[in-house]
């Protein structure tokens, strides 16, 4: 499937800010599922460079803007040919080793609510190999947590997120990687694009969903918002140890006004 | 304690040992107005120039004047060559550890260190896997805390290489460290660096405890001493904003810790880090000492290992050894130090500074049952050591010179060469019978010599 991608970040300060630095984790992932036709990432009035790729595998660059700054738009266009890989990242060259997250964040803590969830899912699943454990905690996190915006927002914890039972693709993400580390097994936070199709289903285009390592396939991607592996409609940039981790655009802006951003995304199948 | 009595460094009974026949005359001829008017200089000195701690949690003024006493200790040429190559052996083996487990990992595949306890270590800096600083050097300064139980008995208590203090505390080797510190940093410029580097020093700020130390550093080796705010980056460097404009800064020293040395890249709500230097610290614009992970090879579980490692790496037998130590993790140890509790000694296995710790011998039988039902909490943070006889030099103490108990803590400067300033900082526990040396509970600090052959 042919994915074209616009996406637009802009942040406002009131006041202006004396100035910004951003770090951006905007470029798609190099792995057998996806090939880069065009891709642009473009801040107006910034200074880019500081570029290379990270431990984890992700292309990472560095946006510089000197002040006064009282606004600043991320520019994202372009055009990838993804193929369906059932969830699994194939041909990733990355350096991280998977034990590493096994580690909790304050984000993906699992609380007894998490390890409850845990348990009863794996409850049944004596004997049976990582990979249908990781399905089986998959599931039961999409039926812990129904899709519901405007609940929930940045800072919110697995924990919090599975105790409201509501939330979105972050939320969905956060809960499976809490519970999945839980039962020890490596998990992730991946960010990136969804060509939603479904009527009436989470219709995020700028998504995450979650990776889990199981040995001897790699990394498998689950989406427990939409209850599936990842497939072609999806569209992979990086990953971290939970949301803010992961984030496409970490920002510091220096000064005392006020932000407010607005995201504009488009995922188009082009030729549809 | 064990039964017998602790070396004595200047005396075997009531012979001198021969490196303190100097001293010996020095300190019997001096009249005690002079030591007095030489201890005020030495303090008036440490007040002038700033040397003082913080110790935190006992309320008061949180900085003192760490006690300084004038009675040097002294090593004889034979046996500071020993230390020295010992010391040497051990920064190496550390940095090729650091260098291994963020690239393949083969003392991991090779089962000698398990897995976990690095990849789960939260000093394990995963943003650094696949990574190789400037020379492959991760520790910069190596920090090893030595104690000496006999004439030929030195043990390493634990290391420090992240940004270990207390060099501004060593008065005979003012000059020559921050020098040799200096060429170190100066030989790690990152690979995009012309011409000569610039090298900074990165503090938290004047609040910091050890705040005078990395002005006293600055000052000696003649570069900038910065704060977040005199660091900026853009492009593809990190810039120190002067009067003559921004300048780019090729080395910083940083003696802020990890999680707030960038707040994109960790802790998003450090006010002390600059934003985005890691970026360019990965691409190859600045390097940073000591490298952010670095503290994983200091961590007290992974310390057991520290001779194995120079087994793996260098092929040789440890010139130094590791005192014994329990690993409370093991069922069998834990077992063991809860029996003996008593006798040894306990530590936090992420702690430092003696918070936190028991000394057994010296425990009531209320802290030791706390402290036992502590360990079986949650064993795995702890591990155990017996308490050694540590040996004592003289110390002037308000009833004269008496011995007091000492451990030593070289400097190990890694960069194009391996550099070790001769001597050290010797710690003391000013209280007799004392064995707690960190100034944070009544330690002070004494010069150590080394004689020339």
């Amino acid at each position: 499937m042919r994915l074209t991608v616009s996406h637009n970040t802009t942040y406002r300060f009131d006041p202006p800010m004396r100035g910004v630095v951003q770090s951006l984790r905007l470029t798609p992932a190099r792995f057998d599922g996806q090939r880069t036709l065009d891709w642009r990432v473009n801040v107006p009035g910034a200074v880019m460079g500081a570029a290379f790729r990270d431990s984890a595998g992700d292309w990472v660059e560095t946006a510089s803007i000197l002040g006064p700054v009282a606004e600043v738009t991320v520019e994202v266009t372009g055009e990838v040919e993804t193929s369906d890989l059932s969830g699994v990242l194939r041909g990733h060259r990355e350096r991280v080793p998977p034990g590493t997250y096994l580690r909790a964040t304050p984000a993906t803590h699992a609380d007894t609510v998490v390890q409850e969830l845990a348990g009863a899912a794996l409850s049944g699943q004596a004997g049976t190999d990582p990979l249908a454990r990781a399905h089986a905690m998959a599931a039961a996190v999409a039926e812990a947590v129904v899709y519901e915006p405007g609940l929930t927002e940045h800072g919110t914890t697995a924990a919090e997120a599975l105790a409201l039972g509501r939330g979105v693709c972050q939320d969905h993400a956060q809960v499976l990687i809490a519970a999945a580390r839980h039962a020890g097994l490596p998990a992730r936070y991946v960010c990136g694009y969804l060509h939603a199709t479904d009527e009436g289903g989470p219709h995020e285009a700028s998504h995450a969903w979650a990776e889990i390592w199981i040995e001897g396939l790699g990394w498998v991607g689950f989406d427990a918002a939409n209850a599936c592996c990842p497939d072609a409609r999806y569209l992979r940039l990086g990953s971290g140890r939970d949301a803010a981790d992961a984030a496409p655009i970490r920002g510091l802006a220096r000064g005392r006004g006020e932000e407010a951003m607005e995201v504009a995304v488009a995922v188009a199948a082009a030729g549809q | 304690m064990t039964g017998e009595a602790p070396f004595n460094e200047m005396y075997q009974g009531d012979a001198l040992r021969p490196p303190y026949a100097g001293l010996d005359v020095w300190a019997r001829d001096m009249p005690a107005e002079l030591r007095s008017m030489k201890q005020h200089e030495a303090e008036a000195l440490f007040r002038r120039i700033g040397i003082t701690f913080a110790v935190y949690g006992e309320g008061g003024d949180p900085d003192r004047l760490i006690p300084f006493d004038m009675f040097p200790r002294v090593f004889s040429a034979a046996e500071w060559r020993r230390l020295e190559r010992g010391i040497r052996q051990r920064a190496q083996a550390l940095n090729a550890f650091l260098a291994d487990i963020y690239a393949r990992g083969e003392i991991l595949r090779a089962g000698v260190i398990p897995a976990h306890l690095v990849h789960c270590n939260e000093a394990y800096e995963p943003a650094m896997a696949g990574f190789m600083p400037p020379r492959g050097v991760y520790s910069h300064i190596v920090g090893i805390d030595i104690v000496r139980t006999g004439p030929d008995d030195f043990f390493v208590l634990e290391d420090n290489c992240r940004t270990p203090s207390g060099v501004s505390y060593m008065l005979e080797n003012r000059e020559t460290y921050p020098a040799l510190l200096k060429r170190t940093l100066d030989s790690l410029a990152p690979e995009k660096c012309e011409g000569a580097p610039r090298a900074v020093i990165l503090t938290p700020g004047h609040f910091n405890s050890a705040y005078y130390e990395h002005s006293f550093l600055a000052d000696m080796m003649g570069v900038e001493l910065v704060e977040a705010a005199d660091l900026f980056v853009e492009g593809d460097f990190v810039w120190i904003r002067t009067t003559e404009g921004p300048q780019r800064v090729d080395v910083i020293y940083r003696r802020i810790d990890d999680a707030f040395l960038d707040p994109l890249c960790f802790r998003p709500d450090s006010m002390l880090g600059v934003a985005g230097l890691m970026n360019v610290y990965r691409s190859g614009g600045v390097t940073i000492c000591s490298a952010p992970g670095a503290g994983v090879a200091d961590d007290k579980a992974i310390y057991c290992f520290v001779p194995e490692m120079v087994r793996f790496y260098l092929g040789e037998e440890p010139i130094l050894a590791n005192v014994p130590t329990w690993q409370c993790a093991k069922a069998d140890d834990l077992a063991h130090v809860l029996e003996h509790l008593s006798e040894l000694v306990v530590k936090e296995v992420h702690g430092s500074g003696g918070y936190g710790m028991l000394v057994g011998p010296q425990a009531t039988r209320t802290q030791l049952e706390d402290f036992a039902a502590k360990l079986r909490a949650d064993p795995a943070n702890y591990i155990a050591q017996p308490t050694l006889a540590l040996s004592t030099t003289p110390t002037f103490t308000e009833a004269g010179i008496a011995p007091r108990h000492v451990d030593l803590r070289p400097y190990c400067l890694v960069g194009e060469r391996i550099e070790l300033v001769p001597g050290g900082l010797t710690r003391v526990a000013l209280k007799a019978g004392s064995l707690v040396v960190n100034s944070s509970q009544g330690g002070g600090v004494k010069d150590t010599w080394v004689l020339a052959e």
